[in-house]
């Protein structure tokens, strides 16, 4: 039955973490953007939440609890805080997820419930290709079989890359086939140089170089079925929609509350049409913009193919989050422009959404 | 309902059902009735009302409710948005009555829709005059009681089904007037007026751009007499602004758009899906097809346009859905219906002067229906509540403003 409304449960969550969001995150954003730097006390306390913990397995120290859905409803909560500390929290699910749907029983033992200890433990994953010509299902970055090995090359872009974990999932083509690799962050052959970007710049993320990197036959993610790159890039689509929502509805909630109280030729902008006109456009895109990526979140759940639905959602989420971001920084006039309020910062941000082609953080 | 994007099998069936009519009943006639503007399509009607009436059956217990609503009025406008709207129902002069009515007026009304036998008969709201349209409040049609007579003067123009409701025996108008212009909206009520009733004229009939197979008519009454008991819901004018609860006044006639505008935005969908559903396939038999996996320096122009297209379409199908979904729970859906409303209007109407744009000559060309289309979608942007006035709704809803502060 057609239904739109989160259940208890979910509402419980969204209501933990939009708390948690508001008092931890938000007031940080502006900091960590200026400094550069994630502030890791909030990582810890978000990771004691159990965000991506609870997703995994119980024999690995989590609930079982995997949803999409319910990991959309967390990432709009986080990214409306912040979109580098969202992205930050959720790392661990780069490297957790891909394990848990792609990995060997062998591989999921022994990795999996390294991120559900006590001490948080993000993740970090390679997808992202810096070429015009990238293409996220099928990786330029190279895989070649030396032996029993695998030997490879390529250059990948945007990759989430904080201290305190040791390897990087690595998507290449082997054979002509998309695989994802475990690769050692202190791998012979691999340069990692951290990125300077127009948003996103409290989250770390590097520029990798792999160079004849060589990995055993066992850094190959080989469950069952193998590696499934295009089912991760389509979680990862859909996670970047979640958290584009989160971005928007910031920048929208900041736009009409400052429309409610900043006054020209003697009332609120508010009560101007112009400005009320744009707010309205904004909240239905917004809104709009939400359900396609529960609708997309919704299938992954069910197991139903979900890669047109995901393209959907991103399609329009990229194209809101700008113009609501942009929409919220006009909104604001001068003071938009300044470092001083948050639009610019969301603006920049929002713009990471198009460049990114996949972060499966749901 | 908890978040869940599978319609129940009710709503299945009934798509498959409706969709049927589209396809075998409507859009055969389509062209026709799309060139000869004020003919009645008596197959059209006819079937209907000998076997549309009748409905898709009903599987089980636990249905969608408005949602499947919707989904019905999707396929039927999928077929043919005008052939919709010249539908033998009640339409929104019945959801007048369902709304404002007392049981007696429910069944004095509405009973000879359900009927086995008869002839079509068609309900009808005729609210727009020539100087009022959005602002429903500045109508000038009178009502005057004298007796046990209500008496009506004015002049309404857009009135769909106006020439079958005011025409064919059995049927009825429900018309807004007021009976005290200084009280503002307090005033204004709704008088039902059966067809045939002297004093009712049918004056003409609008040339227009798309659903040309509906009646869209001018009415002018003049001392139109309706017994006393015509009048729907409360007699009493009530100076201030805002009706207690139990007016079913002007009030409870905004209400009904509440009610109506998910199901006007869904019917938008229908005609927004008949030009994707025609575009897909057109470009398909040319090798076209929009590839979900493509590197973005690989995707043509006509693929990036496809996905915006449906991510769109979708859009505007999720909003109203969740509109009507509130409205199986009776939660007020003010906001979300304007939402919805709103963006099904403008997503439809660049739908489908984008697909004729894609398909070049042989979309502007009248040999395909789809020209027709988006001659048929405009009219979602305007009619049941403007494009500017959706947004205003919403821009009251989201600032928390009164309609005193935003106009």
């Amino acid at each position: 039955m057609i239904g739109f409304d989160p259940d208890d449960e979910q509402q419980l969550i969204i209501d933990t973490v939009r708390q948690f969001a508001s008092a931890q995150i938000r007031p940080r954003a502006r900091d960590c953007d200026e400094a550069g730097k994630l502030p890791e006390e909030v990582l810890s306390q978000a990771h004691e939440l159990g965000l991506v913990a609870n997703a995994l397995p119980e024999d690995c120290g989590g609930s079982g609890a995997r949803s999409a859905v319910t990991g959309c409803l967390v990432a709009e909560e986080l990214a409306w805080g912040d979109l580098s500390i969202a992205v930050a929290v959720l790392s661990p699910a780069l490297v957790a997820f891909p394990l848990l749907d792609c990995g060997s029983a062998a591989q999921r033992a022994e990795r999996l419930p390294r991120y559900a200890e006590r001490r948080f433990r993000p993740g970090a994953l390679a997808v992202v290709e810096p070429e015009f010509r990238r293409d996220a299902f099928r990786p330029a970055t190279e895989a070649l079989r030396r032996g029993q090995d695998f030997e490879l090359s390529g250059r990948k872009c945007l990759v989430p890359w904080l201290e305190g974990d040791d390897v990087v999932v690595v998507s290449a083509s082997c054979e002509g086939r998309a695989e994802l690799f475990l690769v050692p962050r202190d791998a012979r052959g691999l340069a990692a140089a951290r990125e300077r970007n127009l948003g996103l710049q409290a989250l770390p993320t590097a520029e990798l170089e792999l160079r004849s990197v060589r990995v055993p036959a066992s850094a190959r993610l080989a469950g069952e079925s193998g590696s499934d790159l295009a089912a991760l890039v389509t979680r990862g689509r859909v996670a970047l929609s979640a958290l584009g929502v989160g971005v928007a509805r910031a920048a929208f909630e900041l736009a009409r509350d400052y429309a409610k109280q900043r006054e020209t030729f003697g009332a609120p902008i508010a009560t101007r049409q112009s400005i009320a006109f744009k707010l309205a456009d904004m909240a239905i895109e917004i809104d709009a913009a939400r359900l396609l990526t529960w609708e997309a979140a919704w299938r992954l759940d069910q197991g139903l193919p979900a890669l047109r639905e995901a393209t959907l959602a991103l399609q329009q989420v990229r194209r809101i989050a700008l113009e609501v971001c942009d929409g919220a920084l006009q909104v604001f006039g001068g003071h938009g422009y300044t470092r001083e309020y948050l639009p610019e910062l969301l603006l920049r941000n929002a713009r990471g959404l198009a460049v990114c082609e996949a972060l499966a953080l749901v | 309902m908890p978040i869940c994007f599978e319609p129940s099998e009710n709503t299945v069936v009934a798509q498959a059902h409706y969709h049927r009519i589209a396809v075998e009943q409507m859009r055969p006639l389509s062209r026709r009735y799309d060139d000869d503007e004020h003919a009645l399509p008596v197959e059209w009607v006819d079937w209907y009302w000998q076997h549309g009436r009748v409905g898709p059956g009903r599987i089980g217990v636990e249905g969608d409710g408005f949602v499947q609503v919707c989904a019905q009025a999707e396929e039927l406008c999928w077929g043919d948005a005008g052939l919709y709207l010249r539908m033998p129902t009640p339409a929104l002069g019945g959801s007048a009555v369902a709304a404002a009515g007392t049981d007696e007026q429910k069944r004095r009304f509405l009973s000879r829709f359900r009927a086995d036998e008869g002839r079509p008969i068609w309900g009808a709201m005729a609210i727009t005059e020539p100087q009022a349209g959005s602002d429903a409040a500045a109508i000038q049609t009178s009502a005057a009681l004298e007796g046990e007579e209500w008496v009506l003067n004015g002049t309404k123009i857009f009135c769909t089904a106006g020439e079958g409701a005011s025409s064919v025996e059995g049927g009825f108008v429900v018309v807004w007037a007021t009976v005290d212009r200084s009280a503002g909206r307090g005033g204004i009520k709704s008088f039902v007026v059966p067809a045939g009733t002297p004093g009712m004229k049918l004056v003409g009939l609008e040339k227009k751009l798309g659903i040309r197979a509906s009646d869209t008519a001018t009415l002018v009454f003049e001392n139109c007499r309706v017994p006393r008991a015509n009048l729907l819901g409360s007699a009493e004018v009530k100076k201030q602004a805002e009706g207690k609860a139990g007016d079913k006044g002007f009030k409870g006639a905004m209400a009904t758009f509440d009610a109506s505008r998910p199901i006007v935005a869904a019917m938008a969908v229908g005609v927004g899906r008949a030009a994707l559903d025609l575009l897909l396939e057109l470009l398909e038999r040319e090798g076209v097809r929009p590839r979900y996996d493509a590197a973005p320096a690989e995707q043509s122009a006509v693929e990036r346009d496809l996905i915006e297209m449906q991510a769109e379409l979708q859009a505007a199908r999720l909003l109203t859905w969740r509109a009507a979904a509130m409205m199986n729970r009776g939660r007020p859906n003010n906001l979300e219906a304007s939402m919805a409303k709103a963006k099904a209007g403008l997503a439809v109407t660049r739908i489908t002067q984008k697909a004729v744009e894609l398909l070049g000559p042989a979309g502007y060309s009248k040999k395909l229906l789809l020209e027709k289309w988006m001659r048929d979608a405009k009219i979602n942007d305007i009619y049941e509540g403007t494009q500017q006035i959706n947004q205003l709704i919403v821009a009251r809803r989201i600032l928390d403003y009164p309609s005193s502060l935003l106009r």
